[in-house]
């Protein structure tokens, strides 16, 4: 070996340590945020495993575990360097959590920053675990167990390293493993009370479950369904060989219409069940996939983002309100049946009414026109103007249930708005079904992809735009009426910019122009946030940020996107509309940033 | 700019139903747009329900609020010139530079600075300005980095989609770290003197309303001779020109989004200073609609103009301001400053219907569809 080789070598081996730093510093930097931010104080009430380790502790267990596991692949080569690096990583993230203590008793940070509490302080400094009961935090006593975030913070770095020299399969293991463990642990309460309903379930449900995170038979019975659940995947998975043949799509009937009739029956009989507030949440589900499936119209076939949905939904709340409250502002006490039609009527005319003026403008611009709609219909909502008619801030109260039935009947409470949404998600997802292959879905598509084109081809932009805008805001009111119906009033405040970004991102994330992606993004946005209510509700607006920027990077088509949908959106090396559309041919090699963004991107 | 594809629409083609149809709609809104507002002014000049001083401070009011979305818009519209992208996160970074400076405030008023004698409130004030603005331009920079810069060969709206989220990110973060209460802001009290000269006295201005128009002032001027006489300025018009052929003639381009993002950055968060001692309170969510009056300032302006953000910025301020008691009171509405918002939002739908281009600015919003 010659002598520059080596100072190559070296060069080589300096500029990954220096990686290995910038990974423990950002991780570091991740500490205090899910800290500071108070994550971690909140998430102390959710047990993952009882009395043993909260989401909380987890979170940041998992923060140094996982500066390890970057920092592993960053550092130079070799199983030694991999884990010398690692804990370096996990030692700076735990070391930021030091630093933290050490600031604690000379500036008090809770001015500031509220979560830096002594409690906070305690749990950080392992107080607890230690057992160091009279350290306990006074606000003036010397933090005597500083060290302890960074030294477990270089253990938990190692362990993060370790994982990836093990093997595939053991790694693949333990990451599934504790993923499902946090997943069921955050589940336990609730799959535990409807089993305790039983007799039959409710021992086991006691055994395994607490009221709040798992029990110790219930963790071994997870981890044993997890390794069973891979093993058999492994074993069955077709030999390499044959695996790069096409899968087969054709499902045999014999499966398909059990498997159908079983799903079915579950969807049917879902919210009965459970008790308490869980049918609630999945009522809200099911108006939330409704209202996605209808914005799904306008943004996913037709490609126009409407941050203004809240305006139609409003429309549509305020008439059924008007049009069957038996209280102060109601005008015709008509039933909800009656009533309906015409909110999907009013909701269409002003769709049509507002998308004229501005649906010659294009993509983004149009984006801000509709979320300025919005804001003026919230605005006039809650305004002293039409206060005498739709009851202002306090909104319109005593709107009638859709079914009256005596209590206790499978109808009652947010069953049936379950059930009413259902046969809506029905006819929806039948429209859309249709129109998508119809002449006027496909020039929506064909408008979507490229207007110019398009219009070229004899499309008539402003009339396609026109009708998605208003079927679009055909369901919106749908959904607002719907979702009067479900609270039986109607307040202003609850008309807010929020219900536009919850659909649009129950869309996106769910795949946009796909309609089991929409139940889906329901599922997950608006589902999983109600089920932890309290603890969670604080931080979902928060989560719904990371996850927009995260699958815009990663998955932009959303998680379970249409066929079509995932076809555009992964054409990397064509050249995009914000470049200056030059032709294919030019762009795609001379673009001049390309180069350095993608490179940039993978750091 | 390129030439769009687009045909220009000749004359002698037949217009169908549906053409005509939308065209009489638009000029219908028009007229009921120009009634309203001619409508609503005479009412209210003529039922003398409001003195002269009434206007005036309607007036100053309007310019100090002018000022600071000028400052704000110059972001959007920075951004929008060179990536074409609206930086819907944009407001946020004000937010957090109205935090900042709360943060800076508080700090300098424990230690006796913020109202000591003139100099040490000058000082504070200033320290203030740096802080925000710098605090801003790392949060954008950093945004910039993880949200936008991963992006910049996407579809736009995958970048639209990618900067709601940013915002929503900023917004909570901010909400989880100082918590979601609301935050008096500490106020500078020779700020709040009334001028006393006898030329000024009449316009009724307090130092606070001259300091915060003149220091927008001079940001802004400050920033169009660092766009127009600066070797980067310079780069930034040239990528906002073309890019390519700005990377072919050896303009470093990522630098010159960065530096486009961080000068952005720091006028929206020395903005947040000027607005937090104007409004005295700050919370979470206070940049969201801000940022939205701002975006519309620019597009008012005609958005990737600079020139255009600043007059967009006072526009819209005075629109606000006083079209809020000029307009709306005089059509006999109830308590009229409820739908100050409205008339903003109003003016953005307008102008991108009937003047796209804004009063400055080049024709964008329809182009490049």
């Amino acid at each position: 070996m010659t002598a520059t080789s080596e100072t190559q070598t070296l060069n080589r081996d300096l500029s990954a340590w220096k990686q290995v730093l910038i990974v423990g510093l950002l991780f570091g930097g991740l500490a205090l945020y899910v800290t500071l931010v108070g994550i971690v104080g909140t998430f102390e009430d959710l047990d993952i495993i009882e009395k043993v380790i909260t989401l909380g502790q987890a979170i940041l267990l998992l923060t140094a575990i996982g500066a390890g596991y970057v920092a592993a692949g960053r550092a130079p080569d070799g199983a030694i360097n991999a884990i010398l690096g690692s804990a370096i990583a996990g030692f700076m993230a735990g070391a930021a959590l030091s630093l933290l203590i050490l600031i604690g008793p000379v500036i008090d940070l809770r001015d500031f920053l509220p979560n830096a509490s002594p409690q906070l302080y305690d749990l950080i400094a392992g107080i607890d675990i230690l057992g160091i009961e009279d350290a306990k935090w006074k606000g003036q006593t010397f933090p005597v167990s500083f060290w302890f975030p960074a030294v477990v913070g270089i253990g938990l770095g190692a362990l993060g390293g370790l994982l990836t020299l093990l093997p595939r399969h053991a790694r693949v293991l333990i990451i599934l493993g504790v993923g499902a463990l946090v997943f069921m642990g955050l589940f336990a309460g609730i799959l535990r009370s409807p089993m305790l309903q039983n007799g039959a379930t409710a021992d086991v449900a006691r055994e395994l479950f607490a009221s709040n995170g798992l029990r110790i038979p219930g963790v071994v019975l997870i981890l044993g369904i997890v390794i069973m659940v891979y093993l058999v995947h492994v074993l069955l998975r077709p030999a390499q060989r044959y695996r790069a043949l096409p899968r087969k799509t054709q499902r045999h009937p014999a499966v398909v219409i059990p498997a159908g009739a079983f799903f079915l029956l579950v969807v049917l009989m879902l919210p009965l069940g459970f008790t308490g507030f869980i049918p609630s949440v999945i009522a809200l589900i099911a108006l939330f996939a409704l209202m996605g499936l209808g914005l799904n119209i306008t943004l996913g076939l037709a490609g126009l983002l409407d941050l203004g949905f809240v305006a139609f939904f409003a429309v549509g709340a305020y008439t059924v309100g008007l049009l069957t409250s038996t209280g102060e502002f109601g005008i015709a006490q008509w039933p909800f049946w009656l009533a309906i039609p015409f909110a999907i009527l009013v909701a269409m005319a002003f769709g049509a009414f507002l998308g004229l003026p501005i649906l010659g403008i294009r993509g983004d611009y149009l984006a801000i026109a509709t979320l300025g709609f919005g804001e003026i219909i919230a605005i006039l909502a809650r305004s002293d103007l039409l206060k005498g008619v739709i009851g202002g801030p306090r909104g319109i109260l005593d709107i009638p249930k859709p079914i009256e039935v005596p209590p206790g009947d499978p109808l009652s409470g947010p069953n049936q708005i379950y059930y009413i949404s259902l046969v809506f998600i029905v006819i929806i997802a039948f429209v859309a079904y249709r129109l998508r292959e119809s002449r006027l879905g496909r020039a929506w598509v064909a408008m979507r992809e490229d207007e110019d084109v398009a219009e070229a081809l004899g499309i008539n932009l402003v009339q396609t735009k026109t009708l998605a805008y208003m079927l679009g805001a055909a369901f919106a009111g749908l959904g607002g009426a719907v979702f009067a119906a479900l609270f039986g009033s109607i307040i202003a405040s609850s008309i807010n910019i929020n219900v536009s970004i919850l659909v649009v991102t129950v869309i996106i994330i769910g795949g946009s122009g796909s309609i089991p992606g929409v139940v889906l993004g329901a599922v997950f946005i608006i589902g999983l946030p109600e089920l932890f209510r309290e603890s969670v509700a604080e931080y979902r607006f928060l989560l719904y940020g990371i996850a927009l920027i995260l699958v815009m990077r990663w998955r932009p088509e959303g998680l379970m996107p249409s066929k079509v949908g995932r076809q555009e959106l992964h054409q990397e090396d064509l050249p995009m509309e914000g470049e200056g559309g030059a032709p294919p041919g030019e762009s795609g090699a001379a673009t001049p940033d390309a180069p350095a963004a993608s490179t940039s991107g993978e750091a | 700019m390129q030439t769009t594809l687009r045909p220009k629409r000749s004359p002698s083609r037949m217009e169908t139903a549906f053409e005509v149809a939308v065209s009489v709609f638009l000029w219908v809104f028009r007229i009921v747009l120009v009634v309203i507002v001619v409508v609503g002014s005479f009412m209210t000049i003529s039922s003398g329900k409001f003195s002269l001083e009434t206007w005036v401070d309607l007036v100053v009011n309007g310019a100090v609020q002018g000022g600071i979305y000028a400052l704000v818009a110059l972001g959007y519209t920075m951004v929008y010139g060179i990536m074409r992208m609206i930086n819907f996160a944009h407001g946020e970074i004000f937010m957090i530079g109205i935090f900042s400076g709360y943060f800076a405030a508080v700090i300098l008023d424990d230690l006796g600075l913020l109202n000591g004698n003139l100099f040490t409130s000058i000082f504070s004030f200033a320290l203030m300005l740096i802080i925000a603005a710098t605090v801003s331009t790392l949060v954008a920079l950093a945004v910039e980095r993880v949200a936008y810069r991963p992006l910049r060969n996407s579809p736009r709206l995958v970048l639209f989609i990618s900067a709601i989220g940013a915002s929503f990110f900023l917004q909570y973060t901010v909400s989880g770290l100082v918590g979601p209460g609301i935050f008096r802001y500490p106020s500078i009290e020779i700020l709040d003197e009334k001028i006393g000269l006898p030329i000024l006295s009449a316009l009724n201005l307090s130092w606070l309303d001259v300091v915060v128009i003149g220091s927008a002032l001079a940001m802004m001027a400050a920033l169009y001779m660092f766009v127009m006489r600066s070797k980067i300025g310079t780069a930034i018009r040239a990528v906002s020109e073309d890019k390519q052929t700005a990377a072919l003639m050896g303009i470093d381009v990522n630098r010159a989004i960065v530096t486009t993002f961080a000068v952005g950055a720091a006028m929206a968060g020395a903005a947040g200073v000027l607005y937090g001692l104007v409004w005295g309170q700050v919370q979470f969510f206070t940049g969201f609609i801000p940022g939205i009056k701002a975006f519309t300032a620019a597009v008012l302006g005609g958005i990737g103009n600079i020139p255009g953000a600043m007059v967009g910025g006072f526009v819209l301020g005075e629109a606000e301001s006083v079209g809020a008691l000029l307009i709306i009171d005089g059509l006999g509405v109830p308590s009229p400053s409820q739908l100050k918002d409205v008339i903003a939002f109003t003016i953005l739908v307008a102008v991108l219907m009937f003047r796209p281009q804004g009063i400055l600015g080049e024709r964008l919003s329809r182009s490049r569809a």
